[in-house]
């Protein structure tokens, strides 16, 4: 595998990005969630101010409650619109430009298959990776200025969203190998979509106590990685928070979150590495 | 002399289509050799087998002693694909640059510009390549398979898009290379063309090599039709080179000429021969 070539190649595809205003685009909308976000949080923290003031609430604290629980929905907003971006810069890396003829010419230089994959993964997932990071850094600021609410951990949240994107970002590029564009696209998001309804049941399981819920949650959380890290992001939030604050911050929307522990980061490598491989054998076997 | 392309027994099935029955097929150094076939015939197949890009179901295929596919050959070849795209946003110079990174050269700017301009494409290395016509981009990707002074050129249908002026551009191109030793593979269905300039030529049908030699080799008169005073006259046996003789010696002998055609060329006699029956 050639450094300079995966240089090359990624280097090349933040090009395209930079060159068909992928980036201006995004920054546009971005400031625009942003924007949303910041005026949803402040009528929050406003209302909440005058609702319950400094009442005491049976060791409830309110202002937690709501920033734990806006800063959560801004991760879920950050997370879907890294999941866009990095399904939107693979979703074709491999048949897609096949089919186009784009990628035969590359390939003769020679370039590696693996290398090629390599060096699109490496683009996507730097450029998702420092996506929501931003985006996420930029929510727990506006967060703190409408609430004056600061969460308990902000690197590992931000890290933890950053591997989710980056794993999904190797799964388009995986699935680029065996599917056309469209029905890349498409499973990926469907796959999103599966990995949010498996951390609902777990959530919901968890409130019931139903065992089977929670197996079929814990699961497809592990199935479906990027999940458990979002929500060890979101436990990330209240990690030092106690007691029926806690409590009533689980029990909304962005709650009952569990932290996964250093095995969680394990496996997500593993997965990384068991989804390249995959992608590079089955992509070594194909005709172009 | 060594061999700059070597073929042999090469079978290539995609699922239950066999494209390729066992082709045999050598190109020397230096050697301009054209390639035949009607649609569907295995051309492409058997140039992207020597490119890595397919792999062979059997056989063998080497490029300049080396394994076909693997970094050996490909770095000693220039491939210009039947259906290629390059990024629409990317200009010519910098879709060179790519390719001379990715391919290890060192000509820096002056390898690009005189292969823009060995191609025809001087003015334009600035431009994007999606404001360019369909034939500047053949161009283009005629002087991209260029980089770093391949030994091998694999050439798909490359004039396919070209205007006459291109057409011909690209054939003092040939030439030039031959005269440098670089060996060709051309595919085309211009038959005109590889007779023209290649050197040996082989007819492939239905994924089997049916005629293989040179063009004079392949080819025999298909006659020469002169419209004279006295109505139509056919020479049925003349080549095309026998038709100024054919109309001199109608002219001294007194009879006016009014047209000469030389009918069909003889290669594509020789062509529709081999290739009917399959
Ligand atoms: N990827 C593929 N999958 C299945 N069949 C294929 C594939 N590529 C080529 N074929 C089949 O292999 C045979 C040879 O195709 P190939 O493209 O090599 O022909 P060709 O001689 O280059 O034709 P043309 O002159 O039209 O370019 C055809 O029957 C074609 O249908
Ligand atoms: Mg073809």
């Amino acid at each position: 595998m050639s450094l300079d070539h995966v240089r090359a190649i990624a280097g090349f595809a933040l090009r395209e990005s930079l060159r068909r205003r992928v980036f201006v685009v995004v920054a546009v909308l971005t400031v625009a969630f942003l924007v949303l976000y910041g005026l949803g949080a402040w009528q929050a923290f406003q209302e909440v101010d005058e609702g319950f003031g400094d009442d005491d609430l049976g060791g409830v604290e309110p202002q937690t409650v709501a920033g734990a629980t806006f800063l959560g929905l801004a991760m879920f907003g950050t997370l879907f619109l890294g999941t866009i971006l990095a399904v939107f810069l693979t979703l074709g890396a491999a048949r897609g430009d096949a089919e186009s003829g784009l990628l035969q010419p590359l390939l003769v230089r020679p370039v590696g298959r693996a290398t090629y994959l390599v060096a699109r993964f490496a683009g996507a997932a730097a450029i998702c990776a420092a996506y929501v990071t931003v985006v996420f850094v930029a929510a727990a600021i506006i967060t703190r200025v409408a609430g004056d609410w600061w969460p308990d951990r902000i690197v590992g949240p931000a890290l933890g969203l950053a591997a989710a994107v980056a794993l999904l970002a190797a799964v388009a590029l995986a699935g680029s190998v065996f599917l056309a564009s469209t029905a890349n696209g498409i499973a990926v998001f469907m796959v999103f979509g599966a990995g949010l309804v498996a951390g609902l049941l777990g959530q919901i399981g968890e409130a019931l106590s139903s065992d089977t819920l929670n197996t079929v949650a814990d699961v497809s959380t592990w199935a479906l990685p990027f999940e458990a890290l979002y929500q060890d992001a979101l436990a990330g939030l209240t990690a030092d928070t106690v007691g029926f604050t806690k409590l009533a911050i689980d029990l909304g929307p962005f709650g009952g979150a569990q932290d996964a522990g250093p095995l969680l980061w394990l496996w997500v490598v593993g997965y990384l590495g068991l989804v390249c491989v995959i992608a590079a054998r089955a992509f070594a076997r194909r005709d172009l | 002399m060594s061999l700059a392309l070597s073929v042999s027994a090469l079978r290539k099935t995609y699922g239950s289509v066999t494209a390729l029955h066992g082709v045999d097929l050598e190109v020397d150094e230096g050697e301009l050799f054209g390639l035949l076939g009607p649609n569907g015939a295995g051309k492409s197949t058997l140039v992207k087998s020597a490119c890595g890009l397919v792999r062979p179901t059997g056989g063998t295929v080497e490029v300049a002693g080396a394994p076909a596919g693997s970094e050996r050959a490909n770095r000693s070849m220039g491939y210009l694909a039947e259906l290629f795209r390059f990024p629409e946003w990317c200009r010519a110079d910098e879709l060179l640059e790519l390719h001379q990174r990715l391919a290890g050269s060192r000509g820096g700017a002056s390898e690009r510009s005189a292969l823009l301009e060995e191609v025809g494409l001087a003015d334009a290395a600035g431009r994007r390549v999606g404001a360019m016509s369909k034939g500047m981009q053949q161009r283009l990707g005629l002087a991209q398979a260029l980089i770093g002074s391949p030994r091998l050129l694999l050439l798909d249908e490359p004039t396919s898009a070209l205007d006459p002026a291109g057409r011909r551009l690209v054939r003092a191109l040939l030439e030039r290379l031959r005269e440098r030793g670089v060996a060709v593979l051309l595919n085309s269905h211009l038959l005109s063309e590889v007779e023209l300039v290649c050197d040996r030529v082989a007819i492939i049908a239905a994924g089997r090599v049916v005629a293989a030699g040179s063009p004079d080799d392949l080819s025999h008169a298909g006659g020469v039709e002169v419209e004279t005073g006295a109505g139509v006259r056919v020479f049925a046996r003349a080549s095309r080179d026998e038709a100024p003789r054919i109309v001199a010696e109608l002219v001294g002998a007194g009879e006016a000429v009014y047209g000469v055609r030389v009918l069909r060329s003889s290669l594509e006699d020789a062509y529709l021969e081999a290739v009917e029956g399959t």
